[in-house]
């Protein structure tokens, strides 16, 4: 972790950093499903690693074909699924079932309570995706299931995938949260703006690498950066990646 | 041993729970799926951890807390998030860390 001062036209303020290399992520390998967790998770307990604010939870998982996750419980959390690659099948408590597949999100809001399963349709090709769980602004709310399709053209700007607000782009949860998606070209230049006071991002390289602030972020690698109103993101090859902005205190 | 006492109102999850507590060696679950219930056992004996699991209002955790004052047990009482053994060790081992 380290400090670093960021120059506004107001006052200064003292951004402070966090890098996860993709190397230092726990691992598990249970054959049909081979997971990094970025923060502790089952197994994998590392004190130094329990959350980034709000963001509890982010597993890239790798799923083989016919393979997954039979029925269990959730209960009090944001639950976001991100295929990368492949498709899900979905089957909940709540009547829900459905397939999600790359180019798509999932959001389950847990709540009071809710089983699922999720198993990869495809017999032979594997399924690679991201779960990510964010602490709930609300517990024991009415548990909720949603999917949408999400802008998988647009380059070299952020493409909003998730929100506090049910009427703004992406799916919501119940958290002051926002994620993005950038799909940049080698040497692109963009700023991210937080939305609100408090909040941090963690930033997650999905494909090539990134400098953020002048900060060196390679593939599966996470950077988080918070007391900060903004940073700076610059491709440094044609690259992919996911902002999860969360409250740092919730 | 340690003890952990699950207070959940949703009983396939605390069952569930308790389960996954039960599969580690010197871990110890109960559960009690109400208020009254939670209270019962703390009367009756003293955990190590106690989780809050879904269905408990603020207000009964609340209340849970300041009968443990007045049992004077220093048990930590932490919220359970997720329903199952994604966070369930880490939130124990914290807790317990905490208790040392």
């Amino acid at each position: 972790m380290c400090l670093k001062f960021v120059a506004t036209k107001e006052k200064k303020i003292m951004a402070q950093t966090v890098l996860h290399t993709a190397n230092t992520r726990g691992a598990a390998d249970h054959g049909w499903l081979k997971s990094f967790h970025s923060f502790s998770f089952a197994g994998y307990y590392n004190p130094e690693r329990i959350h980034f604010g709000a963001l509890r939870v982010l597993n890239d998982d790798f799923v083989t074909g016919g393979m997954g996750f039979g029925e269990h419980p959730h209960d009090n959390m944001e639950i976001i699924s991100i295929p990368l690659e492949g498709a899900l099948q979905h089957k909940d408590s709540l009547g829900t079932t459905a397939t999600i597949k790359s180019g798509e999100i999932q959001v389950m809001s847990a709540g009071t309570g809710v089983y699922h399963s999720e198993y990869n349709p495809d017999a032979t090709n594997p399924a690679k995706f991201l779960q990510i769980w964010v602490f709930p602004n609300k517990r024991n709310v009415e548990p909720r299931y949603d999917q949408i399709t999400i802008d998988a053209t647009t380059r070299n700007e952020f493409v909003q995938v998730l929100s506090p607000n049910a009427n703004d782009a992406g799916v919501w949860i119940y958290q002051d949260a926002w994620f993005n998606i950038g799909r940049f070209d080698a040497a692109t230049t963009k700023t991210y703006n937080l939305h609100k006071t408090g909040n941090g991002a963690y930033i997650f390289v999905l494909k090539g690498s990134i400098k953020i602030d002048g900060q060196n972020v390679g593939t599966r690698d996470g950077f988080g950066i918070w007391d900060t109103e903004k940073f700076e993101i610059t491709a440094s090859t044609d690259a992919e990646f996911l902002i999860m902005e969360v409250p740092m205190e919730f | 041993m340690a003890n952990i006492l699950i207070v959940c109102a949703n009983q396939p999850i605390a069952t569930t729970i308790a389960r996954l507590i039960d599969k580690i060696d010197d871990w110890h679950a109960s559960i009690a799926l109400s208020l009254n219930h939670a209270l019962e056992n703390c009367y009756a004996k003293t955990f190590d951890v106690i989780l809050i699991g879904s269905g408990i209002s603020q207000e009964h955790e609340d209340i849970l807390r300041l009968h443990l004052e007045k049992l004077n047990t220093k048990t930590p009482v932490v919220k359970h998030y997720g329903g199952g053994g994604g966070l369930l060790y880490a939130e124990i081992y914290q807790a317990l860390e905490r208790n040392d």
